[in-house]
């Protein structure tokens, strides 16, 4: 396991950079503290910390949905005012419209982008294959269950094509051996495609378990306590993942880590 | 509430209101609707009268009577159908019928049985409060977790002491709430039941200004049954989140 | 098992008594019930001017049968349609406007709130002063007693959308209009829907008292009329009919929500 703080002369290309960004929501309460950060291109990148610590608030400042009170993020080299088409983000609440079909859910990115009906039904319906919910296109978010509803939210978001997918504690609402399931697919998915993963999750096992890179946030108000590249072998079985030493070894070292602050 | 970054008080649009009635008032628009300052200056005069005394006296008497059957009534049913299946698919119907029916169309039949009377207020408000407290008393009985009943007999708890321990307290929330609404309707039932029989109590003033045409006169009483709804409405919401701090823990 | 209900409901799942457990059964046997009640209560009789059920249903056939009651109804029906029609175009639009603008709420819902804890009927004579005692007198009073609630329901079924689904939408660039189309109108539709039945409710109670308290018409002369000649038969059976009619009116308003509106309802419903 190798554990280091990283500088900006970094090998490959940066999709996301985050620098010097603060909140302060109304109220006083302080969630970031001056937080600089990059992200590698084609990477999943986690940020794992404890609960409340803001990380989820980072990720929702990268994806143009919260304002910083200072600093500035940019993606792609491209200042982020709000929201925009190279990034997607996938809910821990999953988000669902409960009125519309599954097949109208995951097509509604493109809805929004005024894409003709037959064309964003057949993007939909390539990516609701893709994660596993064939046939059933035309069922409702109540009738499914906790993991089949996230794999909507996780289709929708890849159907507009991204080159960021922001990922909000995807897999915190389901039940463990889904969990589990989830993060095998997550590794194939992020082999397969070519995009920048950004993965919040307060769960050490999931991040050393997916991630390319972990950043470790502290308690409120959060700052970059440390940046771990795990190094585990991923060609072998996604199984043996969990019982090799590189994962195990990184597991204990965080959970060392972060004991500190629940003490 | 904030509105563009500025902190405004809730009600505070109703000085806005209260204004612009003024000036309408003031203009003589229409007779029906004389100017504010008027209509509390009235207040003033008419409220220590013993006229209006007898009245409140009359009107609060029935209230206070009704909801008490509305209670007393209503709460153990509420509670039976929470607990019995049997009792809830066979009430459950007529509850649910007679929360949205026009209700105002039985006073007629009320007044025919009982006379043109207090009894026939007093019934009417037992009438327009008891379908809401049945129905959200239930509500609160059928949301207990059953882990807390099973606590409770695991520790040796007769049924009344589960139910007045361990019942009561975990569907409070719901019941006071139910209460409340109870007397929401109450007020209105107070009134259309004055207004029908329109020989008692406020309805009998109403009928006394509105015959001579005294539009100060019923505005002023108007908004005396107003505040005093919508005080009554507030002071139960206050008791009601003064019990709701451990509502949304009770699973 | 998560309540008391469920936990019962699967106790009494067994089966000890089929039949009686059907829904439809109890159903019928508690009207029954009633009906029996109501015809002994008449016979006793436990007063002069209490008719047996029989007697009530008599007299209601007669009045179908020879037009008057339905002449009675079109009467009564009238302003409560255009009253209704205008609350719910005017209480929607003003609630939907008050849910998307701080502003139009901060001015609007104290009127509303104050409205809807007090009792509106007694603003009734004031209307007549007004308006009159003709159909715009009516259709005011509908509208008086209808608006607060279908208001309201409204203004929070718009605050109340989830706000995880706006982010939802912000996320993937939706446009404002597309906001408030696509998720915020479409996700406070339940609310809005049992606002209206609310609204219906208050609707039916308005033109009631309306014709009790200004002129009788319709109906509400048919009450009066045979009260006052002591023809009780009569005056019952026009109040089980305003009642019944106002009951399926709103049943038939909720059957047209789950029909063409939530589909997703009608799985649980």
């Amino acid at each position: 396991m190798t554990a280091r703080a990283e500088h900006y002369a970094s090998p490959s290309r940066v999709a996301v950079e985050v620098r010097g960004v603060s909140k302060i929501y109304d109220g006083g309460v302080e969630a970031l503290n001056d937080i600089s950060l990059y992200f590698p291109e084609g990477q999943l990148t986690t940020l794992l910390g404890p609960s409340g610590c803001g990380k989820t608030t980072l990720l929702k400042i990268i994806a143009g949905l919260i304002a910083p009170t200072s600093g500035s993020v940019k993606v792609e080299g491209r200042e982020v005012t709000g929201p925009g088409p190279e990034r997607a983000f996938v809910f821990q609440d999953f988000a669902l419209m409960p009125w519309a079909s599954v097949m109208r859910n995951v097509a509604f990115g493109l809805e929004l982008r005024g894409v003709a009906k037959t064309e964003r039904e057949r993007v939909a319906q390539g990516y609701i294959g893709e994660v596993g919910l064939k046939g059933f296109e035309a069922a409702y978010p109540h009738a499914l269950s906790g993991g089949m509803r996230q794999r909507v939210g996780l289709a929708r978001a890849l159907a507009v094509n991204a080159k960021v997918l922001l990922m909000d504690e995807p897999f915190s609402a389901v039940d463990e051996q889904t969990r589990r399931k989830f993060q095998e697919d997550l590794l194939r998915l992020v082999a397969q495609e070519r995009k920048t993963f950004i993965f919040v999750t307060h769960s050490i096992e999931e991040a050393v378990y997916v991630s390319d890179r972990i950043v470790l946030l502290s308690k409120r108000p959060s700052r970059v306590s440390e940046i771990i590249t795990p190094a585990i072998d991923r060609s072998v079985d996604p199984e043996r993942i969990r019982r090799s030493q590189a994962y195990l070894d990184t597991v204990e070292a965080i959970w060392q880590g972060l004991k500190r602050y629940l003490e | 509430m904030i509105i563009g970054g500025i902190r405004v008080p809730l009600f505070a649009s109703l000085i806005i209101w209260a204004i612009l009635w003024e000036i309408a008032g003031r203009s003589g628009a229409s007779f029906v609707i004389p100017p504010l300052s008027a209509i509390f200056a009235r207040i003033v005069e008419i409220v220590p009268t013993p006229t209006f005394l007898a009245a409140l006296a009359v009107t609060a008497k029935t209230f206070v009577i009704g909801n008490a059957i509305a209670i007393l009534v209503g709460i153990p049913i509420g509670v039976a159908m929470g607990r019995s299946d049997l009792a809830d698919r066979t009430l459950l119907p007529w509850v649910n019928m007679f929360i949205s029916a026009p209700l105002s169309a039985l006073v007629p039949v009320i007044m025919v049985l009982f006379g043109l009377g207090e009894t026939t207020i007093i019934l009417t408000v037992v009438l327009f409060a008891i379908w809401i407290i049945v129905l959200d008393t239930r509500a609160g009985v059928r949301s207990i977790p059953p882990s807390l009943v099973e606590m409770a007999r695991s520790f040796g708890a007769s049924r009344l002491q589960a139910f007045g321990k361990i019942y009561v307290w975990a569907a409070l929330p719901e019941i006071l709430s139910s209460i409340r609404l109870g007397m929401i309707r109450a007020v209105k039932g107070v009134v259309i039941g004055q207004l029908l029989v329109s020989i008692v109590g406020f309805g009998r003033l109403f009928e006394l200004y509105s015959s001579h045409f005294l539009m100060e006169h019923f505005w002023a009483l108007l908004f005396v049954i107003f505040a005093f709804a919508f005080a009554l409405n507030e002071a139960l919401a206050w008791l009601e989140r003064r019990v709701e701090y451990y509502a949304a823990s009770r699973t | 098992m998560a309540t008391i209900a469920e936990a019962s409901a699967a106790r009494q799942g067994g089966g000890t008594r089929p039949i009686l457990a059907h829904p439809l059964v109890l159903r019928l046997a508690s009207v029954a019930v009633v009906c029996a009640a109501w015809e002994y209560a008449g016979r006793v009789p436990i007063s002069p001017a209490f008719p047996t059920f029989l007697e009530t249903m008599a007299a209601l056939f007669d009045m179908i049968r020879d037009g008057s009651l339905g002449k009675a109804f079109a009467v009564t029906l009238e302003p409560l349609v255009i009253g209704l029609a205008a609350s719910v175009i005017a209480g929607v639009g003003l609630g939907v406007l008050m849910g998307l603008n701080r502003f139009a709420e901060w001015l609007g819902a104290p009127l509303f709130i104050i409205a809807q804890a007090a009792p509106m009927a007694a603003l009734i004579p004031i209307i007549t002063f007004a308006y009159g005692i003709g159909l715009l007198a009516k259709v005011v009073t509908v509208c008086m007693m209808a608006m607060p609630v279908i208001v309201l329901n409204s203004l929070n079924a718009i605050r109340h959308t989830p706000t995880s689904l706006i982010e939802m939408g912000r996320s993937f660039q939706a446009s404002r209009l597309n906001l408030i189309a696509k998720i915020i109108l479409p996700s406070a539709a339940p609310v809005i829907f049992a606002g209206l039945r609310l609204g219906a409710a208050s609707g039916f109670i308005g033109v009631i008292l309306a014709e009790l308290l200004i002129t009788p018409t319709g109906i509400g002369d048919i009450i009066t009329y045979n009260q006052s000649i002591a023809e009780y038969p009569k005056m019952y059976a026009a109040i089980f009919a305003i009642i019944a009619v106002s009951v399926l009116f709103i049943e038939a308003l909720e059957w047209i929500e789950l029909t063409l509106f939530r589909p997703e309802k009608r799985a649980s419903a």
